[in-house]
């Protein structure tokens, strides 16, 4: 078993109602879980936790095992904002969780070499962060997020900052990367249709915390296209769940 | 050089009205008005005899001691009230204070502490510029975007990693031009410091001009003190700034 959330309720000092409500679910090592949901119903909050950035008012956590008590590398975080430095160029913020954890520099560089290839960047590895587009700026989080050798890595909308058509292409690159390396990942999203599109299985979060959320199963084969009646029939019925729940 | 025109159009009309109100109409005192040859007279003779250079290069010298003492100062005291909440809550309100003490308040006190010396001179600049590098270094470090923060701590930053990796240079621009201010409040509290005391500086030059009743070295000094200052903001820190802030795309008018 790789992560385990073990009723987790988390309530803000500031607010009366809890934004999460004993919530249990476990992600098995490979799996790719999506957790879907509307603006407000606490995704964002739900991976704050796993990440260590938060404490749980009540439940707990456990990541093979173990207790999450803080931030760690073993739960490397891919973020809305790509979070990337831009003191270092490209290939040095690749390198940047390596260089924390005291991996070799021989090492460093043959990995992030690696992972820029992975995600079509190598021949940026040398321009400054300003210099490249919003798309190749997650690229580049996703190839740095992806030299940890986190048990999970955790995405917390990567794409939604982004234009369609460059999150279409990320979503069907992540897809391919996912089915080349097994990562587990848990990704955050509030699109359904990139839910659909990604997920062994999806947990709809409700805006309502006493609602338990609904996990559902995506059985569909990959690689999945989102005009097929199976993938229509899914996203409708997942929309239909949280309609007129944005806060 | 559109400023060099307009430079050289303010100091002729100068000597114009030097010329007008003293040489014609003798409506001001010769003593009372310094003219733009005679400033240049006087420029010529104290560079001549040297008397100029060694009081640039030892206010120079003095200025940047204290203010070397004064970034270890400041740097310690900025990180100290950062990361400990509680002198965040009681000593920075008590250093913003002290900030609007002008510098040269501190010279009776730097006086009978330390005598006429040197020593006196630099307490005075220390004064002067550390506390003003203690709060930028303090807001430097909490101006950092803390998705920087968040991501290198998901990657496992230990703390001296996270100063070392993401805290130092994030604040990195920031830092630079408060140095910078606390550069320009070191040199007027050095002049403070030099036009109190009587060791060999700019500050005592503009004294002995005044002694003398010679407005033109008094005029001249001034001039010098305002020259060396642009020049050490223009040649050493703007050139910093400039660079940090063109390595991370932020420079104005960067192409993208």
């Amino acid at each position: 078993m790789s992560l385990e959330l073990k009723n987790v309720s988390m309530q803000f000092s500031n607010s009366e109602n809890a934004t999460l409500n004993e919530i249990s679910l476990s992600v098995e090592p490979g799996e790719f879980v999506c957790i879907v949901g509307a603006s407000g119903c606490g995704k964002s909050t739900l991976l704050n936790l796993i990440a260590g950035l938060l404490k749980p008012t009540d439940g707990e956590i456990l990541l093979d095992g173990k207790k999450i008590t803080g931030p760690g590398a073993d739960r490397t975080v891919m973020f809305q904002e790509h979070g990337l430095y831009p003191w270092l160029n490209v290939i040095d913020n690749v390198k940047f969780g390596m260089k924390l954890a005291g991996v070799p520099k021989e090492v460093q560089e043959e990995r992030a070499v690696h992972y820029l290839k992975m995600v079509n960047l190598l021949e940026y590895r040398n321009y400054p962060i300003h210099q490249i587009s919003g798309g190749m700026r997650q690229r580049t989080a996703l190839a740095r997020a992806l030299t940890m050798d986190s048990s999970v890595l955790l995405m917390d909308e990567p794409f939604s900052a982004l234009d369609k058509q460059t999150s279409n292409k990320l979503r069907e690159e992540l897809q391919r990367i996912w089915m080349e390396t097994k990562r587990t990942i848990l990704f955050i999203t509030h699109s359904v249709e990139e839910a659909v599109y990604l997920g062994d299985r999806v947990v709809v979060l409700s805006a309502d915390a006493k609602k338990k959320p609904h996990i559902m199963e995506i059985g569909l084969q990959r690689p999945r296209h989102v005009y097929s009646p199976e993938f229509v029939e899914l996203r409708h019925q997942i929309l239909e769940e949280i309609r007129g729940e944005a806060i | 050089m559109s400023i060099v025109i307009f430079l050289c159009l303010l100091i002729g009309i100068w000597q114009i009205f030097y010329w007008i109100g003293v040489d014609v109409f003798a409506v001001f005192k010769p003593y009372a008005v310094p003219s733009p040859l005679g400033v240049g007279q006087r420029f010529i003779e104290l560079c001549s005899d040297g008397t100029l250079w060694e009081a640039v290069g030892n206010s120079l010298l003095r200025g940047v001691a204290g203010y070397a003492i004064a970034i270890l100062i400041g740097v310690a005291v900025g990180l100290l009230i950062n990361h400990f909440k509680y002198l965040q809550k009681n000593l920075k309100p008590i250093i913003l204070g002290i900030q609007t003490l002008p510098s040269v308040c501190w010279v009776p006190f730097s006086i009978l502490w330390f005598g006429l010396s040197t020593q006196a001179i630099l307490f005075v600049v220390v004064m002067g510029s550390a506390f003003s590098i203690a709060i930028s270094v303090d807001n430097a470090i909490k101006n950092i975007q803390p998705i920087y923060i968040k991501a290198a701590l998901t990657m496992g930053a230990g703390k001296r990693q996270l100063y070392r990796y993401v805290i130092f240079p994030a604040s990195l621009p920031e830092l630079v031009s408060g140095l910078k201010q606390g550069w320009s409040f070191a040199w007027r509290a050095l002049m403070a410091g030099e036009v109190m005391t009587t060791s060999v500086g700019l500050g005592q030059t503009l004294i002995m001009g005044r002694d003398l009743a010679d407005i033109n070295q008094v005029m001249l000094v001034m001039v010098v003190i305002i020259v060396v200052g642009i020049l050490i903001d223009k040649f050493i820190f703007s050139v910093i700034e400039k660079r940090l802030l063109m390595k991370r795309g932020l420079w104005e008018g960067q192409q993208e």
